[in-house]
């Protein structure tokens, strides 16, 4: 049973990544990560300068999902730097979030985080949570655009990938006029909404920020729609992220259009050995349905 | 599953000294095991992580008076709503010692005190120490279940040292197999070298600025492990391979500082 994937020119053991966002904090903690299974890590998103993020509460889950307004705390690039230096220590291809309030501020992050030459650098277009750094990018055919061009100005030879809305008018356009500006993958989805809970005896919003993104068994639907739209209208691979807590999930984000598969909120569902428990899952599937080698489950739906 | 802050009536506050006072709560946590924290949420101010002084159809939460959150618990009257999600984190494990020893360093007897007690038939031991007398707290309840050895930066009561000062005496006199510890990370720091020294089993809660508490967003790291969900108590062989511990931690917008600054933030 074969479960290797090449994504962006990187080879994965299997299409398992730690999404963004997700315990991404420290080269020792990705390292513990691709012991519990993962086939791709990604750094927490880096942005220009020092972020303090919002205050507590910052994740929350519900009945259906998690939901989580943190706000992008980061110590900047340039902190990060030590940490970044050691990206090769991970023991699997490593993506690097990044974010920015300007186009400006994209490039400057990327350049810098360029040096370490991680697997690819993600861009962050699709925050929910956050004001100057939010999802204005991504919900822009041209602004994302705009993004992706300014950063393969500045990357060299590592890739780039955006990481894409649902809140976008039109996602597959959006993934589109990023190829045409030079992505070399696209990430979708970040977290939707932003949604909002209110403590009834509290009379208050419970999330510090009020407001917040919601991932998890919730929204997968949304994934899978976004998916199969984005695949039908481009040719670079797709990182497909959403909801996803078992084998079952992961394959039928794949057969949507997915080359590699995003978790995040099923950590929360299933603990940090969920990157296992989803790769075993996926192979006892593959075997039951004749299937051995992942690869060919890719856009599987559109045939 | 669900991890939203519950809303909680507090049932009595006690007065522990002027800058420490237990918030019992009229909900009960159930399932909780000493060591154990909840996340406390104050409605519109923020949500920090709280050990559990008491359980057991009991709940309440031990608090220092330090900043503008405490202040905040400090205006709490009887009847009034908290948000109260949890029990989280691992707990002490009971079941590895047949003579154990407790160590806490000022407010770090919350989570040790419920611990004392239900380690009371194997005749623990507890070294508490505080900067002065008025400092020490629970020295009444834990007389109750164990020896009491005090110690106090001034000498106003018990012996005029730190507490991890006495501790390998305590060891070796008690034959201690296995210590239990919270309190300032310097001061573990040194219970964990001194446990190496006499081979012994230790275990250790720390602390690090957290978000969730359920181990997915990674701001609690200590190298590779998360406080909320693989301890907040840490065995001898897992402190053993933390480059971290006691020396470095992460302030929120997750920059790594020395201890010390870490500490001078939190305050």
């Amino acid at each position: 049973m074969d479960l290797s994937v090449s994504f962006c020119k990187a080879r994965m053991r299997n299409p398992t990544v730690l999404a963004s966002g997700f315990l991404g904090v420290n080269v020792e903690m990705l390292k513990r990560v691709v012991r519990e299974g993962a086939g791709a890590v990604t750094f927490k998103s880096i942005g220009p300068k020092v972020k303090e993020g919002h205050r507590n509460p910052t994740v929350l889950a519900y009945e259906w999902g998690v939901i989580n307004a943190v706000g992008l705390p980061s110590p900047g690039y340039k902190d990060m730097g030590g940490e970044l230096a050691r990206v090769r220590e991970v023991g699997a291809p490593a993506f690097v979030s990044i974010y920015g309030a300007s186009v400006e501020e994209f490039r400057e992050v990327a350049e810098a985080v360029a040096r370490h030459k991680p697997a690819a650098i993600e861009l962050n277009v699709s925050c929910p949570n956050t004001k100057a750094e939010g999802m204005v990018f991504g919900c822009s055919e041209l602004l994302a655009a705009e993004v992706v061009a300014a950063v393969k100005d500045v990357s060299g030879r590592v890739p780039v990938m955006p990481k894409l809305t649902a809140q976008a008018l039109d996602i597959a356009r959006v993934a589109r006029a990023c190829e045409e500006a030079g992505a070399d993958a696209v990430a979708a989805i970040n977290t939707v909404g932003p949604g909002m809970l209110i403590n009834i005896e509290a009379r208050k919003p419970v999330l510090g920020y009020k407001r917040g993104g919601i991932s998890g068994p919730a929204i997968r639907p949304v994934a899978v729609r976004c998916v199969y739209d984005i695949y039908e209208a481009v040719d670079i691979p797709i990182l497909g992220i959403g909801g996803v807590t078992e084998g079952r999930d992961a394959i039928e984000l794949m057969q949507a259009g997915a080359t590699a598969v995003g978790i995040g909120s099923g950590i929360y569902y299933r603990g940090i050995g969920v990157f296992k428990k989803v790769c075993e899952e996926m192979k006892i599937w593959m075997k039951q349905n004749g299937c051995k080698d992942v690869k060919k489950l890719v856009g599987a739906a559109h045939e | 599953m669900s991890d939203m802050p519950v809303s909680n009536k507090v049932r009595k506050i006690v007065e522990e000294n002027r800058e420490v006072r237990t918030i019992f709560l009229e909900e009960n946590v159930p399932g909780a095991i000493p060591g154990q924290f909840v996340m406390v949420w104050l409605p519109g101010m923020d949500e920090k992580p709280y050990a559990l002084s008491y359980m057991d159809g009991e709940a309440a939460i031990t608090v220092q008076r330090r900043g503008k959150f405490t202040d905040r618990i400090f205006k709490l009257r009887k009847g009034d709503y908290i948000g109260v999600r949890g029990p989280y984190g691992n707990g002490f494990d009971v079941d590895i010692c047949k003579r154990p020893c407790i160590i806490a360093g000022g407010i770090g007897i919350a989570p040790l005190a419920p611990l004392a007690e239900k380690l009371a038939k194997k005749k623990p031991i507890i070294i508490m120490g505080a900067s002065t007398r008025d400092k020490l707290i629970f020295v009444d309840r834990m007389r109750k279940v164990c020896k009491v050895e005090p110690t106090t930066d001034d000498g106003s009561c018990g012996r005029k040292c730190f507490a991890s000062d006495i501790l390998e005496g305590v060891i070796r006199k008690c034959k201690a197999d296995v210590v239990y510890g919270c309190g300032p990370e310097p001061m573990l720091k040194r219970v964990f070298e001194i446990c190496r020294k006499r081979r012994i089993e230790c275990q250790l809660s720390l602390e690090r600025y957290m978000h969730c508490g359920f181990g997915v967003c990674g701001s609690c790291a200590i190298d590779g492990y998360r406080v909320c969900v693989d301890g907040p108590v840490f065995s001898s062989e897992q402190l053993s391979k933390m480059t971290e511990f006691g020396r470095f931690a992460r302030l929120k917008y997750g920059n790594k500082v020395g201890l010390y600054e870490y500490y001078s933030w939190r305050e």
